[in-house]
Protein backbone atom coordinates (compact mmCIF):
# COMPACT_ATOMS: atom_id res chain seq x y z
CA UNK A 1 0.00 0.00 0.00
CA UNK A 2 1.25 3.47 -0.55
CA UNK A 3 1.79 6.04 1.51
CA UNK A 4 -1.04 8.08 0.49
CA UNK A 5 -3.70 5.15 0.73
CA UNK A 6 -2.31 5.03 4.50
CA UNK A 7 -3.14 8.41 5.12
CA UNK A 8 -6.02 8.92 7.75
CA UNK A 9 -8.43 11.86 7.14
CA UNK A 10 -9.58 13.38 10.17
CA UNK A 11 -13.40 14.32 8.99
CA UNK A 12 -14.12 11.33 7.24
CA UNK A 13 -13.42 9.37 10.83
CA UNK A 14 -16.80 8.79 13.08
CA UNK A 15 -16.64 10.77 16.46
CA UNK A 16 -15.22 8.08 18.76
CA UNK A 17 -12.47 7.30 16.56
CA UNK A 18 -11.78 10.77 15.81
CA UNK A 19 -10.97 11.15 19.29
CA UNK A 20 -9.32 8.06 19.41
CA UNK A 21 -7.05 9.31 16.25
CA UNK A 22 -6.89 12.60 18.74
CA UNK A 23 -5.46 10.66 21.67
CA UNK A 24 -2.80 9.16 19.02
CA UNK A 25 -1.79 12.52 17.43
CA UNK A 26 -1.72 14.24 21.01
CA UNK A 27 0.34 11.69 22.10
CA UNK A 28 3.17 12.14 18.59
CA UNK A 29 2.75 15.46 19.64
CA UNK A 30 1.16 16.90 16.61
CA UNK A 31 -0.04 20.11 17.01
CA UNK A 32 -1.58 20.78 13.42
CA UNK A 33 -3.90 18.11 13.62
CA UNK A 34 -5.37 18.95 17.15
CA UNK A 35 -6.21 21.73 15.84
CA UNK A 36 -7.92 20.32 12.74
CA UNK A 37 -9.83 17.84 15.52
CA UNK A 38 -11.19 20.23 17.74
CA UNK A 39 -12.27 22.11 14.23
CA UNK A 40 -14.00 19.02 13.03
CA UNK A 41 -15.58 18.13 16.76
CA UNK A 42 -17.20 21.72 16.85
CA UNK A 43 -18.54 21.45 13.13
CA UNK A 44 -20.16 18.42 14.40
CA UNK A 45 -21.49 20.49 17.52
CA UNK A 46 -19.92 18.98 20.05
CA UNK A 47 -20.05 21.54 23.10
CA UNK A 48 -16.07 22.96 23.71
CA UNK A 49 -15.98 21.85 26.98
CA UNK A 50 -17.16 17.99 25.68
CA UNK A 51 -14.14 18.94 23.11
CA UNK A 52 -11.79 19.79 26.18
CA UNK A 53 -12.52 16.97 28.73
CA UNK A 54 -13.04 14.18 25.91
CA UNK A 55 -10.91 14.71 23.38
CA UNK A 56 -7.42 17.04 24.72
CA UNK A 57 -7.75 16.35 28.07
CA UNK A 58 -8.74 12.05 27.68
CA UNK A 59 -5.33 12.24 25.12
CA UNK A 60 -3.23 14.25 27.99
CA UNK A 61 -4.23 11.79 30.59
CA UNK A 62 -2.74 8.68 28.90
CA UNK A 63 0.56 11.20 28.50
CA UNK A 64 1.10 11.92 31.85
CA UNK A 65 0.01 8.22 33.02
CA UNK A 66 3.28 7.13 30.21
CA UNK A 67 5.20 10.23 31.49
CA UNK A 68 4.93 8.50 35.38
CA UNK A 69 5.65 4.76 33.93
CA UNK A 70 8.75 5.94 32.37
CA UNK A 71 7.27 5.20 28.92
CA UNK A 72 7.32 8.86 27.81
CA UNK A 73 10.05 11.48 28.29
CA UNK A 74 10.10 14.52 28.84
CA UNK A 75 10.59 16.10 25.51
CA UNK A 76 7.47 13.91 24.02
CA UNK A 77 5.36 15.42 26.88
CA UNK A 78 6.52 19.05 25.90
CA UNK A 79 5.59 17.87 22.28
CA UNK A 80 2.18 16.73 23.41
CA UNK A 81 1.89 19.72 25.59
CA UNK A 82 2.42 22.08 22.69
CA UNK A 83 -0.10 20.24 20.92
CA UNK A 84 -2.73 20.37 23.35
CA UNK A 85 -1.68 24.64 23.83
CA UNK A 86 -3.10 24.47 20.24
CA UNK A 87 -6.55 22.91 20.68
CA UNK A 88 -6.74 25.21 23.69
CA UNK A 89 -5.73 27.88 21.60
CA UNK A 90 -8.90 27.41 19.90
CA UNK A 91 -11.56 25.98 22.65
CA UNK A 92 -10.94 28.93 25.18
CA UNK A 93 -12.61 31.76 24.00
CA UNK A 94 -15.53 29.77 22.90
CA UNK A 95 -15.30 28.05 27.12
CA UNK A 96 -15.55 31.34 28.10
CA UNK A 97 -18.75 32.30 25.72
CA UNK A 98 -20.87 29.14 26.27
CA UNK A 99 -20.28 29.53 30.06
CA UNK A 100 -18.40 26.14 30.97
CA UNK A 101 -18.02 25.41 34.40
CA UNK A 102 -15.50 26.80 36.87
CA UNK A 103 -14.08 24.56 39.32
CA UNK A 104 -11.87 27.18 41.08
CA UNK A 105 -9.25 29.80 40.61
CA UNK A 106 -5.79 29.22 41.08
CA UNK A 107 -2.52 31.67 41.00
CA UNK A 108 -0.04 29.92 39.92
CA UNK A 109 4.27 30.70 39.08
CA UNK A 110 8.01 29.83 39.77
CA UNK A 111 9.53 31.16 43.15
CA UNK A 112 11.65 33.94 43.23
CA UNK A 113 15.60 32.85 41.66
CA UNK A 114 14.03 30.16 39.75
CA UNK A 115 13.16 30.71 36.10
CA UNK A 116 12.43 26.81 35.29
CA UNK A 117 8.52 26.56 33.70
CA UNK A 118 8.41 23.82 32.59
CA UNK A 119 6.87 21.88 35.12
CA UNK A 120 4.90 24.86 36.43
CA UNK A 121 3.39 25.42 32.67
CA UNK A 122 2.09 21.98 32.62
CA UNK A 123 0.33 22.53 35.57
CA UNK A 124 -1.43 25.07 34.12
CA UNK A 125 -2.38 23.62 31.33
CA UNK A 126 -4.09 20.76 33.06
CA UNK A 127 -5.58 22.91 35.71
CA UNK A 128 -7.00 25.03 32.65
CA UNK A 129 -8.08 21.36 31.07
CA UNK A 130 -9.79 20.27 34.60
CA UNK A 131 -11.98 23.78 34.38
CA UNK A 132 -9.89 25.64 36.59
CA UNK A 133 -9.03 29.74 35.93
CA UNK A 134 -5.95 29.79 35.76
CA UNK A 135 -3.73 33.02 36.28
CA UNK A 136 0.14 32.45 35.57
CA UNK A 137 2.48 34.91 37.13
CA UNK A 138 5.37 33.50 34.77
CA UNK A 139 8.57 32.82 36.51
CA UNK A 140 10.87 34.71 39.68
CA UNK A 141 8.25 35.61 41.66
CA UNK A 142 8.42 37.54 45.24
CA UNK A 143 6.07 37.03 48.06
CA UNK A 144 3.99 39.87 47.21
CA UNK A 145 3.42 38.71 43.70
CA UNK A 146 1.73 35.57 44.72
CA UNK A 147 -0.13 37.41 47.87
CA UNK A 148 -1.54 40.57 46.02
CA UNK A 149 -2.26 38.45 42.82
CA UNK A 150 -4.20 35.95 45.15
CA UNK A 151 -6.08 38.57 46.61
CA UNK A 152 -7.17 40.58 43.93
CA UNK A 153 -7.96 37.85 41.73
CA UNK A 154 -10.12 35.93 44.67
CA UNK A 155 -7.81 32.77 44.14
CA UNK A 156 -8.77 30.04 45.80
CA UNK A 157 -5.24 28.28 45.44
CA UNK A 158 -1.93 29.03 45.21
CA UNK A 159 0.33 27.09 43.47
CA UNK A 160 4.17 27.65 43.56
CA UNK A 161 7.18 25.82 41.69
CA UNK A 162 10.84 25.53 42.17
CA UNK A 163 13.29 23.68 40.49
CA UNK A 164 16.50 24.08 42.38
CA UNK A 165 17.37 23.26 45.88
CA UNK A 166 18.70 26.80 46.54
CA UNK A 167 15.19 28.52 45.90
CA UNK A 168 12.96 25.53 46.72
CA UNK A 169 12.90 27.34 50.36
CA UNK A 170 11.58 30.66 49.54
CA UNK A 171 7.90 28.77 49.39
CA UNK A 172 7.92 28.97 53.28
CA UNK A 173 8.80 32.45 53.17
CA UNK A 174 5.80 33.35 50.89
CA UNK A 175 3.60 30.71 53.06
CA UNK A 176 5.20 32.64 56.46
CA UNK A 177 4.19 35.57 54.90
CA UNK A 178 0.45 34.20 54.27
CA UNK A 179 0.41 33.29 58.44
CA UNK A 180 1.70 36.55 59.21
CA UNK A 181 -0.90 38.39 57.40
CA UNK A 182 -3.37 36.06 58.59
CA UNK A 183 -4.31 34.87 55.56
CA UNK A 184 -3.06 31.25 55.32
CA UNK A 185 -6.25 29.72 55.81
CA UNK A 186 -7.80 31.72 52.81
CA UNK A 187 -5.83 29.79 50.20
CA UNK A 188 -5.26 26.09 49.42
CA UNK A 189 -1.04 26.15 48.81
CA UNK A 190 -0.01 23.52 46.89
CA UNK A 191 3.90 23.15 45.70
CA UNK A 192 6.16 21.29 43.32
CA UNK A 193 9.02 20.75 41.25
CA UNK A 194 11.90 18.21 40.86
CA UNK A 195 13.77 18.38 44.41
CA UNK A 196 10.54 18.75 47.09
CA UNK A 197 8.65 15.74 48.06
CA UNK A 198 6.17 15.59 50.48
CA UNK A 199 8.08 16.06 53.53
CA UNK A 200 8.85 19.06 52.47
CA UNK A 201 5.58 20.43 52.07
CA UNK A 202 4.52 19.31 55.16
CA UNK A 203 7.49 21.18 56.69
CA UNK A 204 6.68 24.22 54.78
CA UNK A 205 2.89 24.28 55.76
CA UNK A 206 1.77 23.85 51.98
CA UNK A 207 -1.23 21.69 52.01
CA UNK A 208 0.45 19.61 49.34
CA UNK A 209 3.39 18.71 47.85
CA UNK A 210 2.31 17.50 43.41
CA UNK A 211 4.69 15.24 42.26
CA UNK A 212 2.60 16.16 38.83
CA UNK A 213 0.73 18.26 36.85
CA UNK A 214 -2.13 15.18 36.95
CA UNK A 215 -1.29 14.72 40.86
CA UNK A 216 -1.83 18.30 40.98
CA UNK A 217 -5.82 18.58 39.35
CA UNK A 218 -6.43 15.59 41.57
CA UNK A 219 -5.47 17.49 44.75
CA UNK A 220 -6.49 20.65 43.63
CA UNK A 221 -9.72 18.85 43.12
CA UNK A 222 -9.73 17.12 46.16
CA UNK A 223 -9.34 20.54 48.09
CA UNK A 224 -12.18 22.80 46.53
CA UNK A 225 -14.50 19.59 47.16
CA UNK A 226 -13.82 19.31 50.54
CA UNK A 227 -13.33 23.84 50.81
CA UNK A 228 -17.12 23.94 49.35
CA UNK A 229 -18.63 20.55 51.71
CA UNK A 230 -16.80 22.91 54.96
CA UNK A 231 -19.02 25.96 53.99
CA UNK A 232 -21.76 23.88 53.39
CA UNK A 233 -21.66 22.60 56.72
CA UNK A 234 -20.66 25.64 57.84
CA UNK B 1 47.41 4.33 44.67
CA UNK B 2 47.34 4.76 40.88
CA UNK B 3 44.01 4.60 39.43
CA UNK B 4 43.73 5.16 35.63
CA UNK B 5 41.04 7.69 34.33
CA UNK B 6 38.52 5.73 32.64
CA UNK B 7 36.97 7.58 29.49
CA UNK B 8 34.22 10.55 29.78
CA UNK B 9 31.60 7.62 28.37
CA UNK B 10 32.82 5.34 30.86
CA UNK B 11 32.51 8.00 33.79
CA UNK B 12 29.21 8.69 32.09
CA UNK B 13 27.68 5.93 31.95
CA UNK B 14 29.35 2.95 34.98
CA UNK B 15 31.39 5.32 37.00
CA UNK B 16 34.65 3.52 38.74
CA UNK B 17 35.13 1.10 41.23
CA UNK B 18 37.41 1.73 43.89
CA UNK B 19 40.59 -0.54 43.41
CA UNK B 20 40.37 -1.14 46.93
CA UNK B 21 43.47 0.09 48.49
CA UNK B 22 43.77 2.76 51.33
CA UNK B 23 41.93 3.74 54.32
CA UNK B 24 40.18 6.14 53.26
CA UNK B 25 37.35 5.84 50.52
CA UNK B 26 35.64 9.14 48.77
CA UNK B 27 32.69 7.54 47.20
CA UNK B 28 32.02 10.30 43.94
CA UNK B 29 30.00 11.83 40.90
CA UNK B 30 31.99 10.37 37.86
CA UNK B 31 31.81 14.28 36.90
CA UNK B 32 34.16 14.83 39.50
CA UNK B 33 36.71 11.39 38.89
CA UNK B 34 39.41 13.43 36.98
CA UNK B 35 39.55 15.93 39.58
CA UNK B 36 39.69 14.36 42.50
CA UNK B 37 42.34 11.69 40.76
CA UNK B 38 44.43 14.99 39.95
CA UNK B 39 44.70 16.15 43.49
CA UNK B 40 45.60 12.47 44.95
CA UNK B 41 48.44 12.36 42.46
CA UNK B 42 49.55 15.62 42.81
CA UNK B 43 49.37 15.59 47.04
CA UNK B 44 50.09 11.63 47.48
CA UNK B 45 47.46 10.93 49.06
CA UNK B 46 48.59 7.19 48.69
CA UNK B 47 45.92 6.56 51.42
CA UNK B 48 43.23 7.51 49.71
CA UNK B 49 41.00 5.24 47.18
CA UNK B 50 38.09 6.53 44.64
CA UNK B 51 35.01 4.80 44.16
CA UNK B 52 32.70 7.06 41.61
CA UNK B 53 28.80 6.33 40.76
CA UNK B 54 27.69 6.88 36.92
CA UNK B 55 27.83 10.81 36.72
CA UNK B 56 24.43 10.74 34.65
CA UNK B 57 22.82 10.65 38.18
CA UNK B 58 23.31 14.15 37.88
CA UNK B 59 20.06 14.39 35.43
CA UNK B 60 18.14 11.80 37.98
CA UNK B 61 19.01 13.44 41.25
CA UNK B 62 16.24 11.10 42.66
CA UNK B 63 18.16 8.07 42.59
CA UNK B 64 21.21 9.64 44.14
CA UNK B 65 20.90 9.47 47.72
CA UNK B 66 19.99 5.70 47.54
CA UNK B 67 23.23 5.08 45.63
CA UNK B 68 25.37 6.72 47.76
CA UNK B 69 23.60 4.73 50.51
CA UNK B 70 23.85 1.42 48.39
CA UNK B 71 27.51 2.60 47.76
CA UNK B 72 28.54 3.64 51.56
CA UNK B 73 26.57 0.23 52.86
CA UNK B 74 29.00 -1.83 50.46
CA UNK B 75 31.99 -0.41 51.41
CA UNK B 76 32.16 0.36 54.78
CA UNK B 77 34.00 -2.54 56.41
CA UNK B 78 36.89 -2.42 53.68
CA UNK B 79 38.00 1.08 54.82
CA UNK B 80 38.52 3.32 57.67
CA UNK B 81 36.83 6.25 57.02
CA UNK B 82 34.72 6.83 54.27
CA UNK B 83 33.66 10.50 52.66
CA UNK B 84 31.19 11.50 49.83
CA UNK B 85 31.98 13.87 47.23
CA UNK B 86 28.84 14.88 46.24
CA UNK B 87 26.74 18.60 46.99
CA UNK B 88 23.03 18.61 47.25
CA UNK B 89 23.24 17.73 43.62
CA UNK B 90 19.47 18.50 43.21
CA UNK B 91 18.39 15.76 46.22
CA UNK B 92 16.61 18.66 47.81
CA UNK B 93 18.57 18.05 51.54
CA UNK B 94 18.03 13.81 51.07
CA UNK B 95 21.44 13.43 50.24
CA UNK B 96 22.50 15.31 53.59
CA UNK B 97 19.77 13.51 55.72
CA UNK B 98 21.71 9.97 54.08
CA UNK B 99 24.74 10.95 54.89
CA UNK B 100 23.86 12.53 58.25
CA UNK B 101 22.29 8.95 59.43
CA UNK B 102 24.75 7.03 58.02
CA UNK B 103 28.18 9.30 59.67
CA UNK B 104 29.30 10.34 56.51
CA UNK B 105 30.65 13.87 55.17
CA UNK B 106 29.76 15.29 52.44
CA UNK B 107 30.47 18.45 50.24
CA UNK B 108 28.78 21.39 51.34
CA UNK B 109 26.76 23.21 48.96
CA UNK B 110 23.97 22.98 46.31
CA UNK B 111 25.98 21.56 43.42
CA UNK B 112 29.49 20.98 41.52
CA UNK B 113 29.28 23.91 39.95
CA UNK B 114 28.91 25.81 43.13
CA UNK B 115 31.45 24.35 45.12
CA UNK B 116 34.10 24.43 42.25
CA UNK B 117 33.58 28.57 42.24
CA UNK B 118 33.84 28.41 46.08
CA UNK B 119 30.25 28.45 47.76
CA UNK B 120 30.55 31.49 49.37
CA UNK B 121 31.37 33.25 46.25
CA UNK B 122 28.72 30.97 44.44
CA UNK B 123 26.02 32.22 46.48
CA UNK B 124 27.12 35.51 46.04
CA UNK B 125 25.97 35.73 42.82
CA UNK B 126 22.82 33.66 43.07
CA UNK B 127 20.59 36.93 43.09
CA UNK B 128 22.28 38.27 39.76
CA UNK B 129 22.91 35.20 37.84
CA UNK B 130 20.00 32.53 38.35
CA UNK B 131 19.71 33.36 34.71
CA UNK B 132 22.58 31.55 33.72
CA UNK B 133 23.32 27.90 32.73
CA UNK B 134 26.33 26.25 34.04
CA UNK B 135 28.90 24.16 32.53
CA UNK B 136 32.53 22.39 34.04
CA UNK B 137 34.75 20.73 32.37
CA UNK B 138 33.42 17.30 32.58
CA UNK B 139 29.81 18.76 31.64
CA UNK B 140 31.37 20.78 28.54
CA UNK B 141 32.79 17.56 27.16
CA UNK B 142 30.07 15.55 27.79
CA UNK B 143 27.58 18.03 26.77
CA UNK B 144 26.06 15.78 24.29
CA UNK B 145 25.25 13.43 27.09
CA UNK B 146 24.25 15.42 29.71
CA UNK B 147 22.13 18.20 28.12
CA UNK B 148 21.86 17.98 24.02
CA UNK B 149 20.01 14.19 23.56
CA UNK B 150 18.58 14.11 27.14
CA UNK B 151 16.33 17.17 26.39
CA UNK B 152 15.88 15.66 22.49
CA UNK B 153 17.25 18.66 21.39
CA UNK B 154 18.91 16.26 18.59
CA UNK B 155 15.30 14.86 17.46
CA UNK B 156 13.03 18.14 18.63
CA UNK B 157 15.25 21.33 17.87
CA UNK B 158 11.99 22.98 18.05
CA UNK B 159 12.22 22.67 22.23
CA UNK B 160 15.23 24.78 22.72
CA UNK B 161 13.51 28.04 23.62
CA UNK B 162 11.14 25.52 25.24
CA UNK B 163 13.80 25.23 27.76
CA UNK B 164 16.38 27.76 27.37
CA UNK B 165 14.13 30.63 26.88
CA UNK B 166 14.57 31.95 30.53
CA UNK B 167 18.20 31.97 30.32
CA UNK B 168 20.58 34.60 29.32
CA UNK B 169 24.22 32.76 29.53
CA UNK B 170 26.19 30.12 29.72
CA UNK B 171 28.91 30.33 32.35
CA UNK B 172 31.92 28.02 32.01
CA UNK B 173 33.53 27.08 34.89
CA UNK B 174 36.63 26.17 33.58
CA UNK B 175 38.74 23.71 36.19
CA UNK B 176 41.95 23.37 33.67
CA UNK B 177 42.76 26.22 31.05
CA UNK B 178 42.35 23.91 27.94
CA UNK B 179 41.64 26.64 24.86
CA UNK B 180 40.06 23.62 22.91
CA UNK B 181 37.62 22.87 25.43
CA UNK B 182 36.64 26.25 26.18
CA UNK B 183 35.95 26.97 22.43
CA UNK B 184 33.84 23.39 22.71
CA UNK B 185 31.84 25.56 26.17
CA UNK B 186 31.81 28.50 23.56
CA UNK B 187 29.93 26.52 20.79
CA UNK B 188 27.54 24.90 23.50
CA UNK B 189 26.27 28.36 24.55
CA UNK B 190 25.88 29.13 20.73
CA UNK B 191 23.53 26.04 20.17
CA UNK B 192 21.62 26.70 23.42
CA UNK B 193 21.46 30.21 21.80
CA UNK B 194 22.99 31.86 25.02
CA UNK B 195 25.85 34.47 25.47
CA UNK B 196 29.25 32.98 26.76
CA UNK B 197 31.18 33.73 29.71
CA UNK B 198 34.47 31.63 31.08
CA UNK B 199 35.25 31.63 34.67
CA UNK B 200 38.79 30.21 35.69
CA UNK B 201 37.68 28.26 39.12
CA UNK B 202 40.44 25.78 39.48
CA UNK B 203 39.50 23.25 42.32
CA UNK B 204 37.75 25.77 44.75
CA UNK B 205 36.54 24.35 47.58
CA UNK B 206 36.83 20.64 46.22
CA UNK B 207 40.43 21.18 46.74
CA UNK B 208 40.24 22.48 50.56
CA UNK B 209 37.35 19.95 51.06
CA UNK B 210 39.33 17.19 50.26
CA UNK B 211 42.28 18.64 51.92
CA UNK B 212 40.42 18.01 54.90
CA UNK B 213 39.49 14.56 54.37
CA UNK B 214 42.87 13.43 53.20
CA UNK B 215 44.14 14.46 56.61
CA UNK B 216 41.55 13.44 58.92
Amino acid sequence: MSEEEDEIILSELDDNDLVQQMFDDLYDGLKEEIEEGVNILLERNWEPYRILTEALVGGMTIVGRDFRDGILFVPEVLLAANAMKGGMAILKPLLIETGAPRVGKMVIGTVKGDIHDIGKNLVGMMMEGAGFEVVDLGINNAVDAYIDTAKSEGADIVGMSALLTTTMPYMKVVIDTMVEQGIRDDYIVLVGGAPLNEEFGRAIGADAYCRDAAVAVETAKEFIARKHNQMAAG
Amino acid sequence: MTTKIPSDETLTETGLEASGKGRVLIIACGALAREILALVRLNRWDHVDLQCLPAILHNHPDRITDAVREAVTRHREEYATIRVAYADCGTGGQLQEACAQMGVEMIAGPHCYSFFEGNEVFSGRAEDEFTAFYLTDFLARQFEAFVWRPLGLDRYPQLRDTYFGHYEKLVYLAQTDDPALTETARDCARRLGLAFERRATGYGDLATTLANWADG
